[in-house]
């Protein structure tokens, strides 16, 4: 093992009442790949945003190159080498990637954009980027605009990079791109840190891998000595079964049929392409397919959030009996109110269904207050749910009252996915319910969704990852291009159909 | 023709006043603060010019032109600049409310700027009216060969040195915010304080900063109202207020471009004098024609909003505190 570039002394940082680094002492190495792996709110982003000149911790020591430095801002942190790129992309949406590039670089008066951009075109063919320096932030894609984020590093010199969960955002071919770019600054000489928690990634990617748990650092292992078992047991501190149950179908109920659905997007682009199927009770409908293909639509024009065209049909067959309900020309409250719930998780977690500065509780409140008969709040039972959903899902926040944008990502999410499966729906539509979630938080996700199955509600899980969705669903509806290309049975369906049937539009294969 | 001469040169008149509280206001708006307080801190500017001159012409008895026109503009600057410091430390560092905060600040500007403005009417004595004559004629002292060359001359060269003041420092700091570093990186603080803090930009500082010049030149808005449109005297009736709001407005209808507040400024002029010049109108009917203004920034909002141009947006962050350690 080389020299430590990055030493760690006894390092503390709290928010408020939230410790969300205690005492860590960790080494990083010189030119190596290490992962740094732990659940949601075990610390991993705040502990590298000290590094990074975002935060100051409240006690310890760091070292770089051997010298203890003092990283106050993330000038300091330049200086010192380390660059990190965030999760949430700091870049500004009405500026060109060179401008994004330059700024905040000491520059005397006027700037050369054009010295800039050969700067960029060099960095590019030097680690494998695609960029045009001229682009506009807000005409590019997430991937795109992660790799202006670690051209902006590498531009002002870094040569430790840090990168917050850069995999989160991405297709499985952009980050296959991404890993190639990473090994190539490894043989550069640079040093990477990944702050991850998907175990296949950490496995195929890093050399090392180091563990927090709940703020503390737990051990670093060489990656070749962990399995992904071993890696689970010392992030959740203990043995956890990687299986996802899926109980047998009983008693099937036809709850939802979608006859000839289409529909456009506000740039008039069709996105979804005459849908048809069916949904039941006591089932779990996975949506496969490549992120953007109609999967958000489809939920929405279930919803009633989507206008749809002429011709489509959603009914809805209640469980109390009351015959079928057309759903298309109904208000979203209604279709809530009869039963039919939905909860997308968006990129921006708090972007959707939550308010940032209210707590738990009164979040809980916001989408059934209207069924209050005074016009005073009842604030008792939304603080029992509230109460119900921390002790079920384990929320990691100091109370209820707390509002939820002090919580980490992952236990907003808990939050926004618990309050909906609380609500007792019949039709249970949920959008990337596990994105940007650990293991552990995952796995109480998909029970709680099975819970749901068994109590004979209808699913509807839309997935990113198709071996959870494989193990988890009893039939799997795969989009392409807005149209249904095909509906597999989840037992009995491989990957590399599934795989084929998302670039497969219309279920063809497309010629030439 | 004597019409139009005449409507124009109104208009430039009233429109140079905007175009200062306009540029200030841009650059403060291009920090990410929404100030408010444009109306009460050319209050400021404009009764720190004044009270300044005053006391300098009242000491001795051959006033030099120079010394006044250097001490007003030191005077306003410095005195809207406080203004623009007290608002920059509420919204900045105790990160108070920027809309609360600055309208407060625009009462606060007017009811200082009126107290001393009356006891300085009361000082001048016999007259109860305040006047500096010496500054307000190097005010609005034209380009004299200029001046006198028939219909040209009086279109354009009949002002005072702050007309054409207003339009250089419109077009440097067009240049400052498109075509310098340091314009970049004060834009990045606008637009998403969050990128410019990890670009090692030093966001306190680069909002401090301009909020604090950004106020100085709405503050030359003011002395020019006071030395040149009203000819150096100080009048209690609330006009500065209603030209500081126009200000804000044509920040607006000039989509953060200090270019366009040039022509901006005199088309606001144009619209706002404009019922003097047409006949057969009642008093009532003129209070209509006086909205104009108002209903052109409006229809502008409104076709910016529909066209959907990320470019003519306000800054992304506009009117957001920025804490580092907050999430």
């Amino acid at each position: 093992m080389g020299e430590a570039v990055i030493s760690l002394r006894n390092v503390s940082k709290s928010f408020g009442e939230v410790l969300a680094n205690d005492n860590v002492s960790m080494d990083i190495y010189k030119g190596e790949i290490l992962s740094l792996l732990g659940e949601n709110g075990s610390g991993k982003t705040t502990l590298m945003n000290m590094l990074s000149g975002i935060y100051y911790p409240d006690h310890g020591e760091i070292k770089v190159n051997g010298n203890v430095v003092n990283i106050r801002e993330p000038k300091d942190a330049f200086a010192c080498g380390i660059g990190m790129v965030h999760q949430h992309f700091k870049l500004v949406d009405v500026f060109t990637a060179a401008e994004n590039v330059v700024v905040g670089i000491k520059q005397k008066g006027h700037f050369d954009l054009r010295e800039v951009a050969h700067g960029i075109r060099e960095i590019c063919d030097r680690y494998g980027f695609v960029m045009d320096p001229d682009k506009k932030v807000y005409d590019m894609s997430v991937s795109e605009k992660q790799t202006l984020e670690i051209i902006k590093v590498i531009y002002r010199g870094a040569d430790i990079l840090i990168l917050d969960e850069p995999t989160a955002v991405l297709t499985p071919q952009e980050t296959d791109r991404l890993f190639n770019v990473i090994r190539n600054m490894k043989k550069d000489g640079k040093t990477v840190v990944i702050i991850t928690h998907k175990l296949h990634e950490v496995l195929s990617i890093s050399d090392r891998v180091a563990i927090l748990r709940k703020g503390a650092y737990i051990d670093a292992v060489p990656t070749k000595d962990a399995t992904e078992e071993s890696l689970t047991e010392m992030m959740v501190g203990e043995k956890v079964e990687l299986n996802i149950e899926r109980p047998e179908v009983k008693d099937k109920k036809l709850r939802l049929k979608v006859e000839h659905l289409s529909c456009y997007n506000a740039d008039g682009v069709q996105v979804l392409d005459d849908v048809s199927f069916d949904a039941y009770g006591g089932e779990i409908l996975g949506i496969a397919g490549v992120s953007g293909n109609g999967q958000k639509e489809l939920l929405e024009s279930v919803a009633g959030l989507q206008n749809t065209m002429p011709g489509a049909k959603i009914s809805y067959y209640a469980p109390d009996d009351s015959g079928e309900h057309e759903l298309i020309g109904l208000t979203p409250r209604k279709i809530r109110e009869l039963g039919v719930h939905l909860s997308f998780v968006p990129e921006d977690r708090l972007g959707m269904g939550l308010v940032g500065s209210m707590g738990m509780s009164e979040n809980m409140m916001l989408k059934d207050y209207s069924e209050g008969h005074s016009i005073f709040t009842d604030n008792r039972k939304p603080r029992e749910l509230a109460e119900q959903i921390l002790k079920d899902l384990k929320v990691v926040t100091p109370g209820i009252s707390t509002p939820v944008r002090r919580l980490s990502g992952g236990n907003v999410q808990k939050v926004l996915v618990g309050r909906e499966i609380a609500a007792s729906p019949a039709v249970l539509m949920t959008a990337y319910a596990v994105r940007g979630l650990d293991i552990n938080t995952s796995y109480t996700i998909y029970r709680l969704l099975n819970e749901q199955k068994s109590k004979g509600v209808a699913v509807m899980y839309v997935g990113e990852d198709l071996d959870v969705l494989m193990e988890l669903c009893d039939r799997i509806l795969v989009l392409c291009g807005g149209k249904v290309s095909g509906i597999l049975d989840g037992r009995s369906a491989r990957k590399e159909e599934i795989g084929r049937l998302m670039t497969t539009y219309g279920g063809r294969k497309e010629k030439g | 023709m004597q019409g139009f001469i005449s409507l124009f040169q109104a208009a430039v008149f009233f429109g140079t006043v905007i175009m200062f509280g306009c540029v200030g206001e841009i650059i403060t708006e291009k920090a990410g603060n929404l100030n408010l307080g444009v109306p009460g801190i050319m209050y400021l500017g404009g009764i720190s010019s004044l009270a300044a001159v005053f006391i300098y012409e009242g000491s001795t008895d051959k006033p030099s032109s120079a010394v006044c026109v250097i001490l007003a503009l030191a005077a306003s600057f410095a005195g809207a600049a406080l203004g623009g410091f007290i608002y920059a430390f509420l919204t900045i560092t105790l990160r108070a409310n920027q809309n609360v905060t600055g309208l407060a600040l625009s009462i606060f500007g007017s009811g200082v700027a009126n107290f001393f403005g009356g006891s300085l009417n009361t000082l001048a004595g016999r007259f109860e009216q305040i006047s500096v004559p010496v500054t307000s004629a190097a005010f609005r002292q034209n380009i004299a060969p200029l001046a006198s060359l028939g219909i040209p001359g009086q279109l354009f060269f009949s002002y005072g040195f702050m007309v054409y003041l207003a339009i250089i420092l419109a077009i440097a700091v067009q240049f400052f915010l498109t075509r310098t570093a340091a314009g970049l990186n004060l834009r990045t603080v606008g637009e998403n304080p969050q990128a410019a803090d990890a670009a090692g930009i030093n966001v306190t500082k680069n909002k401090y900063l301009a909020i604090c010049i950004g106020a100085g030149i709405c503050g030359f808005g003011g002395a020019y109202y006071v030395m040149d449109y009203i000819k150096g005297t100080w009048a209690n009736d609330g006009s500065i207020e209603k030209l500081g709001w126009l200000a804000v407005a044509l920040v607006i209808f000039a989509t953060w471009k200090a270019k366009n507040a040039i022509w901006g400024a005199y088309l606001f002029g144009v619209l706002y004098w404009m019922y003097l010049y047409i006949p057969g109108l009642t008093r009532a009917s003129q209070e209509i024609f006086k909205m104009l203004p108002y209903v052109v920034t409006i229809i502008v909002l409104v076709f910016t909003s529909l066209t959907n141009s990320r470019e003519k947006q306000p800054p992304a962050a506009l009117g957001q505190p920025y804490f580092r350690e907050d999430r």
